[in-house]
């Protein structure tokens, strides 16, 4: 039973794949590729990664559609001279054969990945202990390879700085994205109101449990951010401007912070990032804390956009 | 054929075709689009070995999964600064063309700025 599922499952992303690529209008492509990221949760509860189902749902279906369809609204004017830019019937077979040979090779190395696969779980599982958290993913991201965490924490300022430095000279400073005003009887205007409460609760619940139980401060944060955005979509709230100094202060406290227990680590425990005996459980809290209001704001302004307007709403 | 096997080679397909989306489609939000196709379908092939390593009562291995979760945010950051870099484009040539020999300064905003 399971297997004739798997199977719908695998025929249904590939089909929605396929969709995306060759769909004529780039709104109904994501549209495609929305779904497409849904299914692909259901693809990684079939694969036991709880935590991944999670983050797909959140970013890479929820936030990534978000983001490619306004792109794809406001860029509809140049869809027709792209397609009449359509490559010649000999560069199209050539794709087309270079990506089966791809396929192929992927396929062969899938079918021949070694027995019994390697792993680190009984590792991981002897280690845990010393964190006192009970994820194993958790125990993963913020103890023993938090460095990647930190790093990943610095890549989305990075390209949060890059997203606002292409903002046209005379935004800088300014709000980001476009205002916005919805009919107040609306039902934009409902949801938005009705939502936030139940999201922001949904929000901190997922962040809280992170450490014990599937999901975290990226999942948490995510729908904070998506709430956000729901609010200032329906123009209930205005974007704030890039320049005001809270804000410059909320983007950097977490990676800060991060850093700051890894010096503590550097001299207590002899190793950056090292957590000393039996203070580990609340110094992930403290990261975890510290980055989720931080990666809220990041990852609702990369959505917004570089500033297109002055300071004045 | 277990589930691993059978989503690995789907993410194998997967990672074809959005790389042949990714030559074809001329429009860059396109080609945004098919990266983001074979992204996933990397990470899906990661995940299906990932769940090949279950051990020690975890449904798979819980490093890789991890990892996957840094990796879907990493992409989505990656995604959102490809966007605005072509909203910027748009904004000031009216077009988005990649090809070099397009006439710039065409399109109904140009004039604008």
């Amino acid at each position: 039973m399971t297997e004739v599922l798997n199977v719908g499952l695998a025929a249904l992303i590939l089909g929605l794949a396929v969709w995306t690529i060759v769909a004529r209008e780039a709104p109904a492509a994501v549209a495609g590729f929305i779904v497409y990221g849904l299914l692909l949760t259901l693809v990684w509860l079939q694969l036991q990664g709880i935590d991944v189902a999670l983050t797909e749902a959140a970013i890479g279906g929820g936030l990534t559609g978000v983001l490619l369809i306004s792109a794809a609204v406001r860029l509809r004017s140049t869809e027709s001279t792209a397609r009449a830019q359509r490559p010649s019937a000999s560069t199209r077979w050539l794709a087309a054969a270079l990506s089966a040979a791809v396929t192929g090779a992927l396929a062969t190395c899938v079918l021949a990945l070694p027995e019994p696969a390697p792993t680190l779980a009984p590792e991981v599982l002897a280690n845990i202990a010393v964190t006192e958290v009970g994820n194993p993913i958790t125990a993963v991201l913020l103890a023993f390879r938090a460095m990647d965490t930190l790093l990943e924490a610095i890549v989305l300022l990075f390209v949060l700085i890059g997203v606002w430095s292409l903002a046209p000279d005379r935004a800088w400073g300014g709000r980001p994205g476009l205002l916005q005003q919805a009919d107040p009887n609306g039902m934009l205007d409902y949801v938005a109101r009705v939502l936030p409460p139940i999201g922001i609760v949904a929000g901190i619940y997922i962040f809280w449990i992170g450490a014990d139980y599937p999901g975290g401060k990226f999942q948490g944060a995510t729908l904070l951010a998506a709430m956000w955005l729901l609010v200032m979509m329906a123009g209930l709230a205005d974007a704030p401007p890039i320049s005001r100094r809270w804000l410059r202060w909320l983007l950097v406290a977490g990676p800060l912070a991060f850093i700051a227990v890894g010096v503590v680590g550097a001299v207590m425990a002899g190793a950056f990032l090292a957590y000393p005996q039996g203070y580990a459980k609340s110094l992930i809290l403290v990261i975890e804390f510290a980055l989720m209001p931080t990666l809220t704001v990041v990852l609702g302004l990369m959505l917004l956009g570089a500033p297109q307007r002055g300071e004045s709403p | 054929m277990t589930a691993a096997t059978l989503f690995g080679l789907c993410a194998a397909v997967l990672i074809g075709v959005g790389l042949y989306g990714l030559i074809v489609n001329p429009h860059p939000l396109r080609k945004i689009l098919s990266f983001n196709v074979v992204g996933s379908g990397v990470f899906l092939l990661f995940g299906a070995i990932a769940h090949r390593g279950a051990a020690a009562g975890m449904g798979g291995d819980p490093v890789p999964q991890a990892l996957l979760i840094t990796g879907i945010v990493v992409a989505f950051s990656a995604t959102a600064l490809a966007v605005a870099l072509l909203l910027r484009l748009f904004d000031e040539t009216g077009s988005v063309t990649l090809s070099s020999d397009a006439p710039a300064k065409t399109g109904n905003n140009a004039g604008a700025h």
